[in-house]
């Protein structure tokens, strides 16, 4: 399969993360939309590690992993803290920082 | 060549469908399950891209840990049905939040296409053996790139450390509730 296949698809999924993000309400479902934008990153960075045939990219792909798997600890965090709260866990109500 | 197709256009089709599940399905928790379809089919496109290592590690990492986590913490929050946004701003936001998404995928398949990058159009370089192999990544990682590496594994420590912080019970931050609950006990 050509690489510029692999690249558009990762574009196609990055743009469905982007909807995600802007259309859910559920922080939930708003962490899931960034990991697939994330996901989509990793693709895209490992079609072109296998275009230009050098290893360097998939070290790149494997720090991405790296940072989302802490963004997810945060985030799920973040949650929990918001449920204990008894806050509506719902990004169009929680629109304040005061604690 | 025909059976490297029939497996591209088969797990495209599953991470599109995974990642369209995620973020139309109404219940959260389909949600994740859905993700996890769209991290395995994924798994085979890193395969195809022969980075060996990385499809281990997705479906490990990801589809395995990572996952488990979310539903963990989508049970314990409760499968609330969320509806997508609307009627009214809300809905009218929403459909805008679509049509932007759109904009982006037009933007850079359009940076794709006219990247002028000649080698887009084939399968890519010769590869040396041992590509994408375990051994490949470690030697990486040890060697020119051991700073990232470090780097990662610290923000890991920080990640691990905030995660108690915002789960520790802190006295003032809990309702009124708890605290009669607490002093009850």
């Amino acid at each position: 399969m050509d690489v510029v296949w692999f690249v558009v698809l990762s574009a196609l999924i990055f743009a469905i993360g982007a909807a995600g993000v802007m259309t859910r309400r559920s922080p939930l479902v708003i962490l899931l939309c960034t990991e697939l934008m994330l996901n989509a990153c990793n693709l895209a960075l490992l079609s072109f590690a296998r275009m230009h045939g050098s290893g360097d990219g998939q070290i790149f792909a494997l720090i991405v992993m790296v940072v989302a798997a802490c963004e997810v600890v945060i985030g799920l965090g973040l949650i929990v803290a918001i449920y204990r709260r008894r806050l509506p866990i719902d990004v169009d109500e929680l629109s304040e920082l005061r604690g | 060549m025909l059976f490297e197709q029939i497996m591209f256009f088969v797990a495209a089709a599953g991470t599109l469908a995974g990642a369209l599940g995620v973020v139309i399905l109404r219940n959260p928790f389909y949600s994740v399950l859905s993700l996890i379809g769209h991290l395995l089919s994924l798994a085979i496109l890193f395969l195809l891209l022969h980075s060996e290592f990385l499809a281990a590690a997705q479906i490990v990492v990801y589809a395995g840990a990572i996952m488990v986590l979310y539903l963990f913490v989508t049970a314990y929050v409760g499968g609330i049905d969320q509806t997508i946004r609307r009627g009214g701003e809300a809905g009218a936001i929403g459909q805008l939040g679509v049509v932007m998404a759109g904009a982006v995928f037009v933007v850079i398949a359009l940076a794709v296409l006219g990247s002028s990058l000649e080698a887009l159009d084939t399968r890519g370089a010769d590869l040396e053996p041992g590509f994408g192999s375990p051994g490949q990544i470690g030697e990486l990682l040890l060697s020119k790139f051991l700073i990232p590496f470090e780097a990662a594994s610290f923000l890991l420590l920080v990640a691990a450390v905030c995660a108690v912080v915002l789960a520790r019970r802190r006295r003032g931050l809990e309702t009124d509730d708890d605290e009669a609950g607490g002093v009850a006990v």
